[in-house]
């Protein structure tokens, strides 16, 4: 049964991205387990800005999973200490009466803090953009059903379609490595019929700007498909590295 | 003064659409280049339209207020999307598609406007396959469909649970294509903060660089909103927590007329409300209606012991169950359109039949589902969705029924748009959720996605070029006229009087109250009295905000208490305005139910001999009273009838 609980939460508070930050602790009472964790900073929120004080700034929008804009490291886990979730689907039932809740922002070089606890993604949609499509424009294509896709094909590449692009795996990540976002992409277009065409350019464009943005090499500790809210596999990163070192060999 | 064109072409009801395409203007690839195009948004309307605008050759300038267009708020559709193609040879085609549609929308929307969308469903479809878009498959490899409500055909392709995601995403690569190709250039975390207007014509926007906090200004020949419905009125929503109506509202305020704002969706299945502190309300797929099934108890004294918790759902037998959408509606069961299954929940649980704690909510059901198909079925088709209510509510709904209630999902009503997606203000256009166009009073499940992309890929691509056409003399604007000065002095001087207020009470406090106010007057049920009394207390609503909002921090620099007052002043507006249009249309029609216009057995009492029209509502100025014309919608190919989903 969720009760109410008293908690300490403390936050990473940083002005601008040249400034230095520093953790601030807050103390907040009757807490119901019931709440969601951003609930939680609303009601901080609604706190320090009765108190005259700055709101805490974080990223967070359809709250229930989906949108991949939620982005907090709690307590050492990025999206939490709770499994297969966002951080917005994340609720205090998950901590305990007396609880210190450490709070911190995703933290590569990839992704540089804007405020507080928000941090500037745009890296990915410049990775997506070198290549992360089938070149096809709007109108003149087949009919859906003119080219069969096996089942399990489709059910692959949904799985690994299923990427929010939030950037958990980078923030998990000791090399701060942008392999499983950049390999599910790979993968979902690889396995489709549609995508094989581009699939060897696709690997070579999106490799070469995921290194030019500063991301990290991959050593396989496998801790993104842990930390990863919608369970991608590392098994993509194989299927990208085939489809890298298979471009690469025709040149 | 009564302007309204809708400039529905002539002819058979299926060969408009053909007849507008061979012989609107058109520009040509060269001239193509010399036309500049705002597109505010980029959800499924605004992305589809950017990338499809872009690949035609035009400068296309794309405003997402998220930190990627991969975020917009589409991404959570979770059902499907609907097309006519028939795949499952049950029946379906194109005019039934217009016709459900249609009749879904209880007969409040534009005949030719509904037929073209059918029309283009199919080629959606194609579309994002050709994108990748991983849809459901049958083992033979072809397209797989489910069912969804108001519609007796299997018309739905979705991907799981996740379909908007993954049309979503798919827009979103098409877009990113075009962004490396350089035909759009893309401005994230921006949010439209003014419309320009230069001699009559829509010419440019005013942005917030919500990073900076700074106005910055953009000019083109022509202007796209969608942004999106503003379901967010009523603070509890489905929507995500930056979905607002403030581009819309800013495109009224400066003449676009606003149409059916009092139509908005209450959608039947979310997560009850649990506490104060709730943020938003979460939305359990209509697609669980297939397999789930919707019950309270017949007896109100084990409705009470349930809210008691003395008892649980599982210990009331079979017989003691009203599985009350199928005993009302026998024909389409729990799959009747989202407007009648609201109701039905809304009255079980007004007679005292609710359960949960707060006795508003019901029973979504899938023992019986388990028991036909087996446990891996039902995962296989809902896991995702199971999941996510088991996260926020801690109970399992393999094992126990789910719990659901009716909540602001979807608004039918927006900017006024004519046949050709122009508002009335030359050069402004509105597309999706953002325009009124095609649901009428109602939508039906899996259709908010096919309009999207219908608006985006295959409508506007094309009516925006009869615009432009005239456009390739106009060399490429500047801003630094007169009219850009004018809108930033507006726009700044808005922005220092809500800094410069500094009272008592948060944004979000104010809004809390808002939604209140709009829940109960303006909500499932509506009446006069309540409507009247709506309208008084938003009044002081707008001046309790105006006198004692606080907002702490700079407004030059990155603030969201700024960013949600300015769209909180809009919503408590737009509030005023539904409430308006709800006591002006005094008949009940879709979403729109008012509670002296029912029939005995509590049906929408619709009134078509006196409010078969779109109200369009024309801004007067501050604190004035909004004027009202009327497009009168003339059935000429369908027989109008009293919705009818009992047999």
């Amino acid at each position: 049964m969720d009760k109410n609980i008293n908690i300490k939460v403390k936050v990473w508070r940083q002005n601008g991205p040249k400034e230095k930050g520093h953790f601030e602790t807050y103390t907040l009472e009757n807490i119901s387990q019931g709440s969601s964790f951003l609930e939680m900073l609303d009601i901080l929120n609604e706190k320090l800005i009765n108190e005259g004080k700055n709101p805490v700034v974080f990223d967070h929008d359809c709250r229930e999973g989906i949108c991949g804009m939620c982005s907090l490291y709690i307590n050492g886990h990025p999206h939490g200490p709770d499994e297969d979730i966002t951080t917005c689907q994340l609720h205090m039932r998950k901590f305990d009466d007396g609880d210190t809740i450490v709070v911190e922002p995703w933290r590569s070089a990839g992704f540089p803090i804007i405020k507080d606890l928000m941090v500037d993604r745009t890296a990915f949609d410049k990775i997506i953009q070198a290549g992360g499509y089938v070149s096809v424009n709007t109108g003149g294509v087949p009919d859906a059903n003119a080219i069969p896709i096996p089942r399990d094909k489709a059910e692959a590449a949904m799985d690994a379609a299923a990427c929010i692009g939030c950037g958990a795996c980078v923030a998990a990540c000791k090399n701060g490595s942008a392999m499983l976002f950049v390999s599910a992409k790979v993968s979902q277009l690889a396995l489709l019929p549609q995508g094989r065409i581009e699939a060897a350019r696709r690997a070579k464009s999106m490799v070469a700007k995921m290194d030019e943005l500063g991301f990290g090499n991959c050593t396989n500790t496998g801790a993104c498909e842990a930390e990863c809210p919608k369970n991608i596999s590392i098994s993509n990163i194989a299927r990208l590295n085939r489809e890298f070192l298979k471009a690469k060999f025709k040149d | 003064m009564n302007q309204i064109n809708s400039k529905i072409p002539e002819g058979p009801l299926e060969e408009k659409w053909s007849n507008y395409k061979s012989h609107q203007k058109l520009v040509n690839p060269a001239n193509k280049r010399r036309l500049d195009i705002i597109v505010v948004g980029t959800g499924l309307a605004g992305a589809s339209a950017a990338a499809s605008l872009g690949e035609l050759g035009f400068n296309v300038l794309n405003f997402c207020i998220q930190d990627s267009p991969r975020r917009a708020h589409s991404i959570a559709a979770q059902g499907g999307i609907n097309a006519a193609k028939n795949y499952q040879n049950d029946g379906d085609s194109i005019y039934r598609l217009f016709y459900d549609t249609i009749k879904g929308g209880d007969y409040r929307a534009r005949e030719a406007n509904v037929y073209r969308l059918a029309e283009v469903s199919n080629n959606i479809i194609d579309q994002c396959v050709a994108q990748g878009v991983p849809f459901a498959r049958e083992y033979g490899g072809l397209l797989a469909n489910r069912s969804f409500g108001g519609a007796q055909v299997s018309r739905t392709f979705y991907a799981r649970g996740q379909t908007g995601q993954q049309l979503l995403l798919g827009a979103y690569s098409a877009l990113s294509r075009a962004v490396h190709k350089k035909q759009v250039k893309l401005y994230t975390r921006y949010e439209m903060v003014e419309l320009v207007i230069v001699d009559g014509r829509a010419r440019g926007i005013i942005a917030r660089n919500l990073v900076t906090g700074k106005l910055e200004r953009f000019a083109a020949h022509a202007v796209v909103v969608a942004t999106g419905g503003y379901g967010n009125t009523f603070f509890l929503s489905t929507n995500a927590m930056t979905s607002n109506g403030s581009a819309i509202w800013q495109c009224y305020k400066k003449g676009a007329y606003f149409a059916n704002p009092c139509m908005a969706q209450i959608h039947p299945t979310c997560i009850p409300v649990h506490g104060e502190f709730q943020s938003k309300l979460t939305l359990m797929s209509e697609s669980l209606r297939n397999d789930g099934r919707i019950w309270v108890p017949k007896k109100k004294e084990d409705a009470e012991a349930i809210r008691q918790g003395k008892l649980k759902p599982s210990q009331i037998k079979e017989e003691d169950r009203d599985y009350y959408l199928e005993r009302r509606y026998p024909a389409f069961g729990n799959l009747v359109p989202r407007d009648v299954a609201s109701r039905a929940a809304k009255e079980r649980c007004d007679a005292g039949y609710g359960v949960g704690t707060t006795g508003l909510a019901v029973y979504l059901d899938f023992a019986e589902a388990i028991q036909r198909l087996g446990k891996d079925v039902v995962e296989a088709r809902y896991g995702n969705l199971f999941q996510m209510y088991e996260k926020i509510v801690d109970e399992n709904p393999y094992e126990t029924p789910m719990m659901i209630y009716p909540a602001i999902h979807y608004t039918m009503g927006g900017i006024w748009v004519d046949y050709e997606l122009m508002t009335s203000i030359p050069g402004l256009f509105a597309i999706g959720e953002a325009n009124f166009s095609d649901h009428g009073a109602n939508r039906l499940g899996a259709s908010a996605l096919m309009q999207g992309l219908a608006d985006g890929y295959f409508v506007l691509p094309y009516t925006i070029q009869n615009y432009l056409a005239d456009q390739i003399k106009v060399p490429h604007f500047k801003t630094d006229t007169p009219e850009f000065d004018q809108a930033e002095k507006e726009i700044n001087a808005r922005i220092d009087r809500l800094m410069s207020i500094q009272g008592q009470h948060s944004v979000d406090s104010i809004h809390k109250k808002l939604g209140h106010i709009m829940w109960g007057f303006v909500g499932m049920g509506r009446d006069a009295d309540g409507l009247r009394k709506a309208i008084g207390e938003l009044k002081e609503l707008k001046k309790e905000f105006w006198s004692d909002v606080r907002i702490p921090g700079e407004k030059s620099t990155l603030n969201v208490e700024l960013e949600k007052a300015l769209r909180l002043a809009d919503f408590i507006e737009i509030g005023e305005l539904m409430a308006h249009d709800a006591l002006d249309r005094q008949e009940s029609c879709g979403g729109h139910f008012r509670t002296e216009y029912q029939t005995p057995e509590g049906e929408a009492l619709r009134d078509d001999e006196h409010f078969s029209y779109v109200s369009c509502w024309e801004y007067e100025g501050e604190d004035k009273d909004p004027a009202m014309h009327k497009e009168p919608l003339d059935y000429e190919f369908v027989v109008r009838q009293q919705r009818n989903y009992k047999s």
